[in-house]
């Protein structure tokens, strides 16, 4: 063996561990997926495809369909983003382009904080201040001027998909604010000033320009909130109701699959339950790198139709 | 210090002072710009040039602590005044920057941008705008086959072109160039020289440079900043052969700047 000098032999071990660490990282995704689909293997030869699509849920006759809990984490997640992206689009554009530098600074701190309230803290305070108020107040409310669509009717439990999707938006907004606060910063102040020489209004800059500009940003702020929207558990396990029911009304109650699994491992004794709820968690997993997969694919486009590399 | 324009001047500055919060960038500039002719405004950098002819659109306003006083007289009505319609001046005084500044949308948008800003025109009387505006900032003939592609895949002579067109477009008297030509090649610099010198039939144009052969090739008259106060205006001939003030001379021997 020749002998290599120890700087060299230096570069070359650190070379390794970077790139074994690197390593990790696929070696981890792969073995997530090779884990879940082996414990989620037995439910996977019994119910087959057919699990997603089918609402059954007993564990006595061990009958087991996951439609409940996807249909809860899309909806949930849906109704999060629709409350949070239009309120993340507005707080942020007046950071950037409205409020004075002071008042910016000051709410954009909040924001970051409200970012770092831990999920539990949501949960807590949903199920005994919000949802309380959800019955007595808004959803009473909802059902005298909307109660004609099927999603406001039903008793005002507070408990349920609407309040759900409330208290993810409110967890997700933050996060998007931030983001998107972010990609409005960055359209050059130039090309802002140029829109403004023609004669635009601040709204007419802000619509026609600022908004395009940031606009592969802006998607990439809202995948970065449904991605955490779809797997958030602890807020949405205290305020969705956890029952296995497709409803139609947003007042009923419901489950995700992140509740779902949160409730129930605890009570899975028998192996085929236990393996259904681990191809819960599989589905899940595919369905958030599916997410992530959209989103850059997606990205990636606007980009390249923007005329930047990317 | 100034020389009466033959004409009546396009734009009247009357002691102008100008302040970034409490420090004061120009002091009592007072100055005629003659109409339908091209004015180079030189100087150090830093003499306030830029910040001068920002004053003629206002844009100086989009930011908190900046302040202009004095009079600025755009046929013969003060643009600083607080009733002079904002959104009417810039339609007037359009401004071009130092690098160039596409919008994030297809060159045909670029142009539409802004004459639907100002106008209501019709599908057909639109195109015909955007063509026109495009062939007077001879641009037409490169771009006519690409209307739909995104106005920041043009190279960078093209793209300020573009913004040219799109000033244009919305059919002002004034265009304000804030050295145009600094971030382009210098075949691309030719064409844009060449456009400017095209376009004095119609527009009255002021243009920043710190390229003094560019200010002898291209302007009718020279104004000499220094400090934040203009220290000469004359034709560009006058200035360039025989400066009156001796920072001029000085400046454009490249004894400093």
């Amino acid at each position: 063996m020749r002998s290599v000098p120890p700087a060299r032999r230096g570069d070359r071990a650190f070379r390794l561990l970077a790139a074994g660490s690197a390593g990790t990282v696929l070696l981890l995704m792969a073995g997530l997926f090779v884990a879940l689909g082996a414990g989620a293997w037995p439910a996977v030869r019994r119910f087959g495809v057919g699990f997603v699509v089918s609402n059954t849920w007993n564990p006595v006759t061990e009958r087991f369909g996951a439609l409940s809990s996807i249909y809860g984490t899309l909806v949930s997640t849906l109704l999060a983003l629709l409350i949070a992206v239009p309120l993340s689009v507005i707080i942020a554009l007046f950071l950037v382009e409205l409020a004075h530098p002071t008042v910016a600074r000051v709410v954009g701190g909040a924001i970051e904080l409200l970012a770092a309230v831990p999920s539990i803290i949501f949960g807590m305070w949903g199920l005994f201040v919000f949802a309380p108020y959800m019955a007595d107040h808004v959803q009473p409310a909802l059902s005298k001027t909307l109660g004609f669509l099927p999603l406001f009717t039903g008793p005002p439990l507070g408990i349920g998909m609407l309040s759900a999707g409330v208290i993810l938006a409110l967890m997700i907004l933050p996060f998007v604010t931030a983001v998107m606060r972010d990609v409005f910063r960055m359209v050059p102040a130039v090309v802002k000033e140029a829109a403004y020489g023609m004669g635009s209004t601040t709204w007419e800059v802000t619509r026609g320009v600022t908004v395009r500009y940031g606009a592969a940003g802006m998607i990439g702020a809202v995948f970065l909130g449904l991605g955490r929207a779809v797997g958030e558990t602890m807020a949405v396990t205290f305020v969705i109701g956890n029952d296995h029911a497709v409803s139609a009304s947003l007042f009923a109650a419901g489950n995700s699959i992140a509740s779902t699994l949160a409730n129930e491992f605890t009570e899975a004794a028998e192996p085929l339950y236990r393996s259904c709820l681990v191809y819960l968690g599989l589905v899940l997993l595919v369905l958030t790198v599916a997410i992530q997969a959209a989103a850059q694919l997606w990205l990636r486009r606007i980009l390249r139709r923007m005329g930047r590399s990317g | 210090m100034t020389e009466a324009a033959p004409e009546r001047p396009k734009l009247s500055v009357r002691g102008l002072d100008f302040y970034y919060g409490e420090h004061q960038a120009l002091f009592d500039n007072t100055i005629d710009i003659a109409p339908a002719k091209v004015t180079a405004v030189i100087g150090p950098s830093g003499c306030g040039k830029s910040t001068h002819i920002r004053v003629f659109n206002r844009i100086f306003e989009l930011y908190r602590d900046q302040r202009a006083t004095g009079q600025v007289l755009l046929d013969g009505q003060d643009i600083l005044a607080p009733a002079f319609d904002l959104i009417e001046l810039r339609r007037r005084v359009g401004m071009i920057f130092q690098k160039p500044t596409p919008f994030p949308m297809s060159v045909f948008e670029n142009l539409a941008y802004g004459i639907r800003l100002h106008y209501r025109p019709t599908r057909s009387e639109l195109h015909g705008r955007v063509e026109a505006a495009l062939k007077a900032a001879a641009l037409w003939d490169e771009v006519k086959d690409q209307m739909q592609r995104p106005g920041t895949a043009l190279s960078g002579g093209q793209q300020q072109r573009l913004c040219i067109a799109r000033a244009i477009a919305v059919e002002p008297d004034v265009l304000l160039m804030d050295e145009p030509t600094s971030a382009i090649d210098p075949v691309a610099t030719a064409r844009i020289e060449d456009l400017v010198v095209s376009l004095k039939e119609r527009y009255t144009i002021v243009i920043v440079t710190h390229n003094m052969q560019q200010a002898a090739r291209i302007s009718d008259f020279t104004a000499f900043f220094y400090q934040g106060r203009i220290i000469e205006l004359g034709t560009t001939e006058q200035v360039f052969t025989a400066p009156r003030e001796r920072r001029t001379e000085d400046y454009i021997t490249g004894r400093f700047g």
